[in-house]
């Protein structure tokens, strides 16, 4: 079979995402279905920012009162340093050097998990310390589901990436699964993006007023 | 696995468990045609129970409540359950090929959409018998949605939210399709206009659909798991849902009416055997109309209050879509002008839908103009109108294109001189029923009243307009009975029945084999088929010699993904009911079922079979027995 012949890095191509006609079409599907979850997103920002701060009395906590720098900041840090590491990963995987595409992988889905690890508490912060909550007001409705529909790209990801990582570990990369290797990174920086957009429209708008 | 034995006769088990399975565009196709026709027949039906309680005044055929079910349930099937299918039905079954494809570029997802439009669409009429069906209007606004009790607007939202994911995998599974499978020399200017209308109506889909998505989820969590988007209590906002209804719902109309444009494009150089008359014209009114009708959903909600600035630009364009519309109705015309014409039934419908749809898209930029908007709003010239771009541009589109392309999918021909009967039956009832009502509105008559009062001058145009939807019942009875005849009598009528076919999809032979193209076609120029035969060959020229043919396997997955949501779905819907502890785990193993299902398909491979060489060569020869 064709997409299980091996290779060497001699003969391995240049794009092998894109190496047979079911990785260029699964390339091309993939970026259109990024297209649709910028949509999906955008209405979700749309969204937040109609019903920021709308909270049905002064009780409730607001926007300015919730958000902290320097937990985001980690955050960030953490969620950029994995794309970066993403990158690094899919560079080994065109080099045919599967060993350290899994490293580089590895190092991606912990600093993942930490990432979600501070969202997990940053949620628990704001629902005991704030009784900021999915149905306290139309805010920590539009608040959790942005940043909870980011949180579930995230842990999906994540999944995805194991769940190759293990699949593949023992046979190395071959045409087959190299562009699953290629969209679940490239998912994995579209998660990044959205987070940018998330840190500046969420939390530094949030903060400044 | 490396065998044509595919072909041969199979058990009736074996067929369903074949059609479970499928991942053959061909059979999908023939799956939504069947699933789309039975919600056709089912919202055809409300329709009926809608124009017999409103026949005559202080009528009592259903009650106030019931009333609304069935609009609302009118509607959505339409236009989601019924429309859309249709068109992915012929989607499915044309397009590949039209580009000389051998499949599309998602075998698997193709079957994945369909699965989950059929549960979505299943989940939604259950609603029925579970209790009540939704009642706040196909558009459901947030006020009024979030106010019904029981669970219909649960059905619906849920319901749609399923669907909605297998119509946008659909969008990209076409867009893929056409931008990376067509055949050699079948450039995108040399594409079929059908192609072109699926190919722009799959990006409407792509972009239109997630607001949808987050629309209903919104709407899904304000009535199932306490959030406050819409609840004014909480500080929400009503208005965002009709924002973004609209902003799905808008472009939805023309994902719905281009692919209809494309079967006319299709029909009229068939039988006026002329070339479509600025066919590049046609390509850029398609796409520019595409553009557009993210621009105008405000329109809509013109009475809304958003101002005379907002409404005042959504006006103009609004009204700039006519430009590219009209653009193409004059294609048309022109097209038939001069040519030698034959009045077959789909080559009827396509010339009554030139009329019909200019008529719908006049009343249109009436509308256009939001001070005249606020006379006519939610009154029923604005049923008459929508009825009038749908019914007339749509569904005519549907019944042509079913009548010109069923040889290509089943091998047989509908009779036409029962089709005839249809057609008339129709368009004379089509027109009874619409037509009256553009006056009805005007006298002051609201859409979505249960019933109206004696002495209002409302009973007699209220009467004729039942009579037309009779008819039109009758002419939709008579295209069963034909389709049944049909397809009991089987007579197989070969390739290029219409003898005029002019694109690909009429140059294989019939039934078409499921690897599609034995050679890859060679394409010279726009109506590739109509050039070889004006050279006087019978075939395509071959691109390729002989070779393996890769094909995907079968597969049950797509039809557990889908079962899983619909299984969630019901966990989802029930949890804030008193006492149901059972709900939770419901929705937890739904979803479970649907990501196991997913984790499956990634790590078990799929590389699918090759047909050989030698097998194709085979049966080249058994062929000429």
């Amino acid at each position: 079979m064709a997409a299980e012949q091996k290779f060497t890095p001699q003969t391995w191509p240049e794009s092998p995402e894109q190496a047979t006609l079911e990785g260029k079409n699964k390339f091309l599907g993939f970026w259109f279905f990024l297209g649709g979850e910028t949509v999906l997103f955008a209405s979700l920002f749309a969204t937040y920012l109609a019903l920021k701060d709308s909270v049905p009395s002064d009780t409730h906590a607001k926007a300015s009162d919730l958000f902290e720098l320097p937990l985001v900041f980690l955050m960030t840090m953490l969620l950029l340093t994995s794309s970066l590491t993403s990158v690094f990963a899919i560079y080994h995987m065109k080099n045919y050097s599967f060993k350290k595409m899994q490293q580089w992988l590895f190092i991606t889905v912990v600093l993942g998990l930490g990432f979600l690890a501070c969202e997990i508490y940053e949620f628990y912060h704001y629902y005991h310390e704030f009784e900021h909550k999915f149905t306290s007001s139309a805010f920590g409705s539009a608040f959790y589901t942005l940043v909870g529909f980011h949180g579930g790209h995230v842990v999906f990801g994540l999944s995805w990436i194991i769940a190759l990582m293990v699949r593949n570990a023992k046979r190395g990369l071959n045409l087959y699964n190299a562009p699953k290797f290629y969209l679940a990174s490239l998912y994995w920086h579209f998660i990044d993006v959205v987070w940018v957009f998330i840190f500046t429209v969420v939390y530094l708008m949030g903060m400044v007023g | 696995m490396s065998s044509i034995a595919h072909t041969q006769k199979r058990g009736f088990t074996s067929t369903v468990w074949e059609y479970l399975t499928t991942v053959d565009h061909k059979k999908i196709a023939i799956l939504y045609l069947l699933a789309g026709g039975f919600f056709f027949i089912v919202g055809g039906i409300e329709a009926m129970m809608i124009r017999i309680q409103l026949a005559v005044p202080n009528n009592d055929f259903v009650s106030a409540g019931l009333f609304n079910e069935i609009i609302t349930m009118h509607g959505t099937t339409m236009i989601f359950l019924a429309a859309m299918p249709l068109l992915f039905a012929f989607m499915n079954a044309v397009m590949p090929l039209q580009i000389g494809a051998r499949d599309v570029a998602f075998p698997f997802v193709n079957a994945l959409g369909f699965w989950l439009f059929f549960f979505g669409g299943l989940f939604l009429n259950l609603s029925w018998f579970l209790g009540g069906a939704p009642d706040a209007g196909w558009t459901s606004y947030a006020s009024l949605s979030l106010a019904s009790e029981g669970h219909g607007i649960d059905f619906y939202a849920l319901g749609l939210q399923i669907s909605g994911f297998g119509t946008l995998m659909g969008g990209i599974n076409f867009l893929v399709t056409i931008i990376n499978m067509r055949a050699p020399g079948m450039t995108y200017m040399r594409m079929p206009l059908f192609t072109w209308t699926t190919f722009v109506a799959s990006a409407l889909i792509l972009f239109a659909f997630p607001p949808l998505t987050v629309g209903l989820f919104m709407l899904i969590f304000d009535r199932m798991f306490g959030s406050g988007f819409f609840d004014v209590a909480m500080g929400g906002n009503t208005i965002i849902w009709e924002h973004f209804f609209w902003i799905f719902g808008h472009p939805e109309v023309y994902i719905l009416v281009l692919p209809a444009f494309g079967l006319f494009s299709e029909i009229f150089p068939t039988f006026a055997r002329k070339r479509l008359f600025g066919y590049s014209s046609m390509v850029f009114a398609t796409v520019l109309i595409g553009f557009l009708g993210f621009m105008v959903w405000a329109h809509h909600m013109f009475t809304t209050g958003l101002g005379p600035v907002a409404n005042a630009i959504f006006a103009v364009a609004t009204m700039a879509i006519a430009v590219p519309t009209g653009i193409k109705i004059f294609n048309w015309i022109l097209t038939i002008w001069g040519g030698s014409i034959k009045f077959t039934v789909p080559m009827l419908y396509a010339v009554a839908f030139i009329p019909s749809f200019v008529m719908g898209g006049v009343t249109g930029v009436m509308q256009a103009a939001a001070p005249a908007d606020y006379q006519f709003h939610d009154s029923y010239f604005i049923v008459a109108h929508f009825h009038y771009v749908i019914v007339g541009g749509i569904v005519l589109g549907l019944l042509g294109g079913a009548h010109f392309y069923w040889p290509l999918m089943f091998g047989t021909m509908l009779s036409e001189k029962l089709g005839k009967i249809t057609f008339v039956l129709f368009l004379v009832g089509f027109h009874l029923t619409f037509f009256i009502q553009h006056f009805l509105g005007l006298m002051g008559m609201p859409r979505r009243v249960w019933t109206f009062l004696e002495g209002q001058g409302l009973e007699t145009g209220n009467l004729i307009s039942s009579i037309g939807a009779g008819l039109m019942a009758l002419g939709i009875l008579v295209l069963l009975v034909n389709i049944v005849i049909t397809q009991k009598n089987n007579i197989q009528v070969g390739r290029d029945p219409w003898k005029d076919g002019r694109t690909l999809e009429w140059a294989i032979p019939s039934p078409t084999p499921f690897y599609n193209f034995k050679q890859l076609p060679l394409v010279r120029g726009l109506d590739a088929f109509w050039i070889e035969k004006m050279e006087g060959k019978t075939d395509m020229t071959p691109a390729e010699p002989i070779g393996d043919i890769h094909m995907p396997n079968n597969s049950f997955v797509p039809f557990v993904i889908s079962l899983g949501l619909f299984i969630a779905a019901f966990g989802a819907m029930y949890h804030a009911d008193e006492g149901k502890d059972w709900a939770i785990p419901v929705l937890i193993i739904g979803m479970l079922i649907t990501f196991g299902a997913m984790l499956y398909r990634s790590v078990k491979d799929d590389h699918g079979y090759h047909i050989h060489k030698e097998d194709l060569l085979d049966e080249a020869e058994g062929g000429t027995r």
